[in-house]
């Protein structure tokens, strides 16, 4: 599992990615009451944003980890958003992409960079 | 991920209650809170059939309108006295300005004068139609006109569109007027909009919303807009910068003049937002200070009652520069008298359109200009400073106790504090706020503006007696102290003696429940 | 100073716990070049009396709707008002307290707002409403930018009954936020044309019914058309009154409704404030503008309302809001929701029959005298083809204490229609009224 310093994971099998929002945005997000996932198809470029995870008091995009196209969507979160909060880095996956640049995965940070970043915030 | 208001959940605002604590251990035999009736919602009836009109039951022939008349209307019907009781008893559940000090800062929570009530309700002014023939309504054309006169002269700027219904309604007229500016200049190709992180959410949101891309701009130490940042900032693909003054801090931006300098010298144009004009109104006119374009919220500076969440009213004041693009319709008068301009024919033909069916809050209009002739211009100019007056007395009265972000200089209209005197408390703003209600008045604005943590914004207005204020310090004196001393649970589960615990918002979010079925 | 309760004294001891010697030491911040010294050039503090006297001088310069035959329409409607209204909406807890963000202390507003809700989606025939927008024109606006945020297109096509003032509001908004929109002709009787106009881009039709000539349209087949095209059908409606006579929006197959609330509870007072009304299908919920009212427990498990959904509005969402709208009309909803309750669906069908039929005599007694009316279906408005423009023929109208209608004019330079009187006949009108107003015209406009 990676890590960004926007506080998403993706998560490696093959050239395909699930990827969500870490336990640390999930704790500062508060209460999930909404999450609105990627259609499938969509092409994405690191750095777009392609979904939106609502709490109560506040509404925070989600950006791409990587690039690639969404080939899934975790749609069960519209009914149970509150998924995201039990199980962030797993049950709570957003999408799963297909890679189009595995490189892309050399810029992140492994868990254990990512720990020692969140000491810093 | 990146969250748009980081502030807000760094400090832990609970979206669902937690703590349950009994305020007494008194029941009464059937649920019953002494006087303050449980009201049941008006759907929750078995016969809808009642009427609290009395109007004939007549037969009518609509076979011409065959196929488009309905046959499932489902309303229920209220008799006057259920009428009544139903609404009186709701009305009991709310707080209101009448009841106490309602402190809630960049809103202006003063008095609304019965006056203003009773003038707007006057045959001839309150019961005339949009559409009559100017002729008939010359009197309500030399009203407008009048309230034109007074806000141009207070704000010292040559010309004013009326039309926008609400502050954000004002905000939107004056950036559509900007960008048909640039555009009538050539410089449509202008695609950005300052706005310090300090600015109510309406300001980025109407930039966005009419297609600029919104640039932030840094604020210095004490609390005011970075120049040095905007500086770097202004350029040739700025449109405006927005800026509130007195800002949301409560303070006067010091280097207005220059940032109004700089902002023209680029080609932009300034759009002051002025809802803090209420510190200083009659003392301080925005046209010396260089602003382009300035919404006005009646509500606010001018009285007009907030009545739950609306109607406002958001007159703009615009510059000789943006005043030819103003929106349909407005008043001219003549030797014989007023007319409205309503159509795009002549000197009209450069307004960037209509932001409303009619001409307005008239209603509003007119409690604003029966306020305005009831303060005249020294009545004014002593609102303007008992307001700020009121606002530097509970910062000085408190700021031994709780922590002021800016302490130096006086604040204007209100009293910022932040929540680092908290820390160690188990406190939250949150929770302090809520304490406040068991004690009787209504929490300050919290955690705005963002850029202070846990933000406490105070604006007592000019309307407040000494008394009223010493009682209000007092309270916030006792609840601070009671944090300090590690009475938590007086926090946590407040307000205990409110007509309603702590709500559940998160279950309303999560699956809405939005009408009664 | 009747409004300040500051003494002199209390300002010097204020002063004084500040640790300044005058309030002019509060405005250091103020730039020199900006700092008044003495009062503007306006006139002086005034007591009640003076002030009161001022005003009546304005009313005094207009013609009171109560004191003459009247007949204008067009978007905002004389109707009666039960007295109870306005005694509970200037009750200090209704009228002075502030938009509900402490639900604790503000369930009496809440409780209010669902109910409106309830109402409006009821009265719509809609799932989900929101807790009212500033008028009809800007809740039609913001559908257009609804309609293109939900199907992603970019063009909006508005129907030739469409009020011109609503076209214009939508117009403004749309073209502001880079909205392609597409007019069709002034036409009295076609809101299907809309249905030619609709192409790939096409995000929604607007329609209006009862349209601005009084044409009530059932726009059923319209509906299913423009969502056929992948279009959502907007249906304005501007007398809210004749909703207690006419098939709702929702039951014709509306996506989105935008409604002028102005006629049930709320004074013409020249145009504002009114209050929009704005409804949608349940799937639409999340892109509503505007402030939601829902229903949730507190922490003793009590029934209570908040308003939720507020990541949707600017104060959080700031430049990625769905509005940039903050204020509603909370106290005109009010209005609305009181003269609602005490007319019940009873009330508001049998007031509906009673502007129908006055209406339909009016229509009669003006065909008899050789008048013609164009507008084939209609609840309480029509319009006249006069033999002259209709601008001259209300100014002469006027002189005789007669306010005769609309003319089409007013609303619009359309070449053929300069001749269209727009006539509102409402509960309010008498009989004698009607008869006036039949003698006048024909010795006015004949």
């Amino acid at each position: 599992m990676k890590f960004t310093k926007d506080h998403e994971w993706v998560s490696i099998t093959g050239n395909e990615a699930f990827v969500g929002i870490t336990l640390y945005a999930a704790e500062a997000l508060g209460d999930v009451v909404f999450v609105e996932v990627p259609e499938v198809g969509k092409v994405l470029k690191k750095g777009d944003s392609f979904a939106v995870v609502e709490s109560v008091k506040a509404a925070s995009d989600v950006y791409a980890p990587v690039s690639g196209e969404v080939i899934e969507a975790n749609d069960s979160l519209t009914g149970a958003p509150e998924t995201i909060n039990a199980v962030p880095e797993a049950g709570g996956w957003i999408a799963k992409i297909k890679l189009a640049d595995a490189s892309e995965l050399d810029g992140l940070m492994d868990r254990e960079q990512y720990e020692a970043y969140l000491a810093t915030l | 991920m990146t969250q748009d208001s980081p502030k807000m959940n760094s400090v832990g605002r609970p979206s669902a209650p937690e703590i349950n604590v009994e305020a007494t251990l008194f029941k009464s035999l059937l649920g019953g809170k002494g006087l303050l009736q449980s009201e049941k919602l008006i759907f929750e009836k078995d016969d809808y059939s009642r009427t609290g009109v009395d109007f004939a039951d007549i037969a009518i022939d609509a076979s011409d309108l065959e196929g488009l008349l309905r046959s499932d209307l489902s309303l229920p019907g209220l008799t006057e006295p259920e009428a009544m009781r139903h609404y009186v008893r709701l009305s009991q559940k709310n707080h209101a300005i009448d009841l106490a000090l309602y402190p809630l800062g960049s809103c202006t929570m003063k008095h609304n004068p019965r006056l203003n009530e009773k003038m707007a309700r006057v045959a001839g002014l309150g019961d005339i139609h949009p559409l009559q023939p100017v002729s008939t309504v010359q009197g309500a054309l030399a009203l407008m006109d009048t309230l034109s006169h007074w806000l141009k002269v207070l704000t010292g700027m040559p010309a004013v569109a009326i039309t926008p219904k609400a502050g954000a309604h004002g905000e939107l007229c004056g950036l559509l007027a900007i960008k048909a500016a640039h555009e009538a200049k050539g410089q449509g190709h202008r695609r950005t909009v300052l706005v310090p992180t300090s600015a109510h959410g309406t300001n980025p949101a109407t930039a966005a919303f009419v297609g600029y891309t919104v640039e932030e701009v840094a604020q210095t130490a004490d609390g005011r807009v970075d120049v040095a940042d905007l500086a770097s900032k202004l350029g040739p693909d700025v449109a405006a910068i927005m800026v509130t003054n007195p800002n949301t801090c409560g303070l006067f931006e010091r280097d207005i003049v220059e940032i109004a300098r700089l902002t023209h010298e680029a080609g932009a144009y300034f759009y002051c937002d002025g809802a803090n004009f209420n510190a200083i109104v009659g003392r301080v006119r925005p046209g010396d200070l260089g602003v382009d374009a300035m919404h006005i919220n009646l509500h606010k500076t001018f009285s007009t009652p907030h009545g739950g969440g609306g109607p406002g009213a958001g007159p703009v004041v615009l510059s000789e520069a943006l005043a030819p693009f103003a929106p349909k319709p407005w008043v001219v008068s003549h030797d014989s008298g007023f007319d409205l301009v309503e159509h795009d024919e002549g000197v009209s033909a450069q307004n960037f359109g209509r932001m409303c069916a009619f001409h307005g809050q008239m209603g509003m209009f007119i409690r604003a200009l029966t306020y305005m002739l009831s303060h005249g211009s020294d009545g004014l100019r002593q609102v303007a400073e008992d307001a700020v007056l009121n606002a530097n007395y509970i910062k000085a009265s408190l700021q031994d106790l709780m922590s002021v972000p800016f302490p130096e200089g006086p604040c204007m209209h209100e009293a910022l504090f932040n929540d680092h005197w908290l820390e160690g408390t188990d406190v939250t703003t949150l929770d302090f706020a809520k304490a406040m209600i068991d004690e009787g008045f209504h929490p300050m604005t919290m955690y705005f503006p963002l850029v202070v943590h846990g933000a406490m914004l105070i604006e007592p207005t000019e309307t407040e007696s000494k008394d009223e204020l010493d009682g209000f310090i007092a309270v916030l004196r006792a609840l601070a102290q009671a944090a300090k001393a590690g009475d938590v649970a007086r926090f946590k589960g407040a307000p205990y003696l409110a007509p309603a615990k702590r709500l559940d918002e998160t279950r309303a979010a999560r699956a809405p429940r939005l009408s009664y079925t | 100073m009747r409004y300040l309760p500051l003494s002199n004294g209390d300002r010097a001891a204020m002063l004084e716990k500040i640790g300044v010697d005058s309030v002019d030491a509060l405005f250091v911040d103020v730039p020199e070049s900006a700092r008044r010294s003495g009062t503007v050039d306006l006139p002086k503090f005034a007591g009640e009396l003076e002030v009161e006297a001022q005003l009546n001088a304005f009313a005094d310069q207009n013609i009171s709707p109560a004191k003459v035959p009247f007949f204008v329409g067009a978007g905002a409607y004389r109707h009666h008002i039960p007295a109870t209204v306005d005694h509970i909406i200037q009750r200090s807890e209704f009228l002075t307290s502030y938009t509900p963000y402490q639900p604790e202390i503000a369930q009496g507003t809440l409780q209010v707002l669902f109910e409106f809700q309830s109402q409006v989606a009821r009265l719509t025939g809609m799932p989900v409403a929101n807790a009212s927008l500033y008028d009809g024109s800007t809740a039609a606006a913001e559908g257009v930018l609804m309609a293109t945020r939900v199907t992603k297109r970019n063009k909006a096509v508005l129907s030739g009954g469409l009020h011109p003032h609503y076209r214009e509001t939508v117009e403004t908004l749309a073209h502001a936020v880079g909205i392609e929109t597409e007019a069709c002709a002034v036409a009295v009787d076609n809101e299907a044309d809309v249905l030619q106009h609709i192409d790939a881009n096409t995000a929604c039709v607007v329609v209006q019914t009862p349209n601005v000539f009084g044409t009530a349209t059932d726009v059923t087949e319209i509906a299913k058309a423009a969502q056929a095209a992948g279009a959502l059908l907007i249906v304005v409606v501007t007398e809210v009154m004749s909703l207690g006579l006419l098939k709702s929006p929702g039951e014709m197959g509306a996506d989105v409704v935008a409604v002028e609330g102005q006629s049930i509870g709320v004074p013409l007072s020249y145009g504002g404030p009114y209050v929009g009304l704005f409804a949608a299908k349940e799937k639409y919920l999340r892109q509503l503008p505007g402030r939601l009212c829902g229903e949730t427990v507190d922490a003793d498990g009590e029934r209570g309302f908040v308003l939720t959904l507020s990541t949707r509005e600017q104060h959080i969402r700031r430049d990625k809001a769905t509005s940039n709208i903050c204020t509603n009309s909370g106290l005109c909803a009010l209005a609305f929701s009181i003269h609602m309750s005490l007319l019940g669906q009873t009330g508001l069908q049998r007031v509906a029959k009673i502007n129908y039929a006055k209406a339909h005599a009016a229509r009669d007694q003006l065909v008899t005298a050789g008048f013609e009316v164009v507008t084939p279906r209609f609840f309480n408005e029509f319009t006249v083809k006069l033999a002259k423009p209709a601008i001259a023929v209300v100014e002469a109208l006027a002189i005789k204490n007669v306010l005769g209608g609309v003319p089409f004019a007013r609303l619009q330079n359309e070449p053929g229609f300069e001749n269209h009187l727009i006539v509102a006949v409402t509960e309010t009108v008498s009989d004698a009224d009607i008869a006036t107003l039949v003698a006048t015209l024909k010795e006015v406009a004949q």
